[in-house]
């Protein structure tokens, strides 16, 4: 019978210190560490925020940061149900999310920290190196599907993009595809990394990757915003001069009312130091 | 009193442990709930978006366009009202971001206050508008036209075939193509994954000796603890650049990629439950056959596996279950492109690879959301259909016996 009740009161008593200790140790992180920020979203923008989080975190024992990914869209989505303090964005807020947010009457400040270009990628093997505006436009929606049309070998294309919870996704349709909708025919996979792995191996390849995750095992294509005028190389001084057309801003976006909170991160971002790690990573830095 | 404890005891077991088989059932077909609640959510909607209208200028005939013509519209594939059954006049695209082309910051207003009166000022001077903008900005005496549009049915959601769910300003909710993808890299993957299964089952059951079968056995199980990302790592380094150069195609994400990985992934299930199902075989059956003079080959086809069959069955069907719901390694593999496959080595995109892929971004509750909800009702009502087909053949077995 003893050795019953010590059975299920030994259990017991496990869990209710456990349950304990947790809690202490949730109090005294609390003192401790004075802000914990959480910072979520865009990819693109992620190896950026990750670099400039751990130099933070370095610098300042008092910060802790933790960089989670996922897609522009799932981190303003997380803004909105307020699960992250900065959201990661690599375009701009979409109506619905203006709406969004002007409905639950929040506040949301925008700040850009760097710019990205975001460079057209072939296989090394293809003669194509460059291409006008027009013909990205009707490669993606499918209407050029050979590259003899664009003065390449008689090689069918295959367009890759990137899944649509992307901001490098909506951001291609908006500024190369004039907001039309891609072909069904076109590839999707769900990460850049991916798509550079994809493009490498693939003859006829094309896609499109952030500046920042150039490698040898694919060419970058120039391309021209007035039919043929003038062709642009992607680079950082390109894109820093504005000659280079397909450059976007990138964003921290947070609430207004949780400013004090984040306000050490984004100050970091803007600093020179921070500013160091933009050029570092390969995005072009504001200045 | 020793033995009214001990009953005591027993009751409380008894209790707990119908207490976890309640919890568990009551958690399972909360799940269902819950994802057919929120998947027919999808069926009540229109298919723009929440709060958004088209509209078009009041002297326009055309009262309604399809899905599909919108997006053509707005895609500027259709250029001309007549091509909808209008009158001949070129179509003029509005979308909300288009306002500033027309009036600048200051007529509009610090918060767009503007915005309604100008819309009805650009859609009464624009005879080919068509504008998608938001309710919010719709004037008091709005005097454009709405563009009348129909509700998603189911049949329309499962015979569409085109699927851009986040298409503007009208979303494309057709879900055919994904259907297809799943059950074709499915059916491709059992396809390659029951021959070998079947082979190594029998080495392993009836031919290997004690020590391959010690060896062998476990390096399979292992198998399946492999989490199914590598696989997809290993696919879209390894396999789809083998399938590219043996078929000499120009891409070499396909449906076959996708099956192979899926085989490799599904031959734990199918070697496990066979080579056990033929391992049950009793051992007088066997011995019978021998001892009237047949070979061990024959003894395998003639009696072996005849007689365990309902278990490959089983075992195969099991397979395929988990080739189906398998997301992480199709979606790297497969190229997930949403059109109808005609051959294993066309770009596919299945069920379990969308869902995984899309969630993150739909809105929660928004049509996007529900839509993927819905796909994992279809998904769902697959993969019961199969374990009910499993349960069928294993019951099948068991009347024989009797």
């Amino acid at each position: 019978m003893n050795k019953f009740k010590l059975f299920l009161i030994l259990p017991l008593i496990g869990m209710l210190s456990c349950g304990k200790a947790k809690t202490e140790d949730k109090g005294e992180g609390n003192a401790d560490a004075s802000v914990s920020v959480t910072i979520k979203g865009s990819d693109t923008v992620l190896p950026l925020a990750q670099k400039e989080a751990e130099e933070l975190m370095k610098n300042n024992a008092n910060v802790s940061i933790t960089v989670v990914g996922g897609g522009s869209g799932v981190g303003l989505t997380a803004l909105i149900d307020g699960t992250t303090d900065i959201a990661m964005a690599s375009r701009d807020l979409k109506t619905e999310e203006k709406l969004k947010f002007s409905e639950s009457k929040t506040e949301i400040e925008k700040v850009i920290i760097a710019y990205d270009a975001l460079a057209v990628i072939v296989n090394p093997a293809n003669s194509v190196s460059k291409l006008t505006r027009e013909q990205l436009e009707k490669i993606y929606i499918g209407e050029i599907t050979n590259w003899k049309d664009v003065g390449g070998a008689d090689e069918k294309i295959v367009a890759y993009s990137r899944e649509s919870s992307s901001g490098t996704y909506e951001f291609f349709k908006d500024e190369v595809m004039d907001k039309k909708n891609y072909a069904t025919t076109i590839l999707s996979l769900p990460a850049t990394g991916a798509i550079v792995q994809a493009v490498g191996q693939t003859k006829g390849a094309i896609g499109y990757v952030g500046l920042a995750y150039e490698t040898k095992e694919v060419k970058q294509l120039s391309v021209s915003y007035d039919q043929g005028k003038n062709f642009v190389a992607p680079s950082v001084a390109s894109a820093k001069d504005k000659t280079y057309p397909i450059s976007r801003p990138l964003f921290y976006m947070f609430n207004k009312t949780n400013e004090a909170k984040v306000k050490a991160v984004v100050d970091y971002a803007m600093s020179p130091e921070g500013q160091k790690n933009v050029s570092e990573i390969g995005y072009v830095p504001l200045k | 009193m020793k033995t009214n404890l001990k009953k005591i005891r027993e009751k409380v077991i008894e209790s707990v442990l119908m207490l976890s088989s309640v919890t568990t059932s009551i958690t399972v077909i909360l799940i269902v709930f819950f994802l057919f609640i929120e998947g027919a959510g999808v069926f009540s909607r229109k298919p723009i978006d929440d709060g958004f209208l088209l509209a078009v200028a009041p002297s326009n005939s055309v009262q309604k366009l399809s899905p599909a013509q919108v997006k053509d519209v707005y895609d500027q594939k259709i250029k001309n009202w007549k091509e909808v059954g209008g009158a001949d006049l070129p179509i003029v695209l509005f979308r909300t971001s288009d306002i500033s082309d027309y009036y600048t910051d200051e007529e509009l207003g610090e918060n767009f206050e503007n915005f309604p009166q100008k819309i009805n000022e650009l859609i009464t001077k624009t005879p080919g508008i068509i504008a998608f903008f938001s309710e919010t900005y719709k004037a008091k005496q709005f005097v454009g036209k709405e563009l009348d549009i129909d509700k998603i049915t189911i049949s329309k959601f499962l015979s569409g075939e085109e699927w851009f769910p986040t298409a503007q300003p009208i979303a494309q909710m057709g879900v055919k193509p994904l259907i297809y993808g799943t059950l074709w890299v499915s059916f491709g993957a059992i396809l390659i994954a029951l021959p070998i299964g079947l082979a190594a089952a029998i080495y392993l059951s009836e031919i290997a000796k004690k020590k391959t079968r010690n060896l062998l056995k476990p390096l399979i199980e292992l198998l399946a603890g492999i989490p199914s990302v590598v696989y997809g790592f290993f696919g879209l380094v390894i396999i789809v650049p083998l399938i590219q150069s043996t078929f000499n195609l120009p891409v070499g994400e396909t449906a076959l990629a996708g099956s192979v990985v899926l085989a490799i992934m599904a031959l734990p299930t199918i070697i496990t439950i066979s080579e056990d199902a033929m391992r049950n075989t009793p051992r007088a059956m066997k011995e019978a056959s021998l001892a009237l003079g047949a070979s061990q080959w024959q003894t395998i086809y003639k009696v072996v596996v005849p007689y365990s069959a309902s278990g490959i069955t089983a075992g195969a069907i099991l397979g395929i279950g988990r080739a189906i719901g398998e997301t992480m390694a199709v979606l790297m593999v497969t190229g997930n492109a949403a059109v109808i496959p005609h051959s294993f080595l066309a770009p596919v995109r299945t069920i379990p690879a969308t869902i995984a892929a899309e969630l993150g971004e739909a809105p929660n509750g928004g049509l996007h959301y529900e839509a993927l909800f819905a796909l994992g009702c279809i998904l769902f009502i697959i993969t019961f259909g199969i374990n009910m087909l499993v349960e069928m053949v294993t019951n099948r077995k068991s009347h024989k016996k009797h």
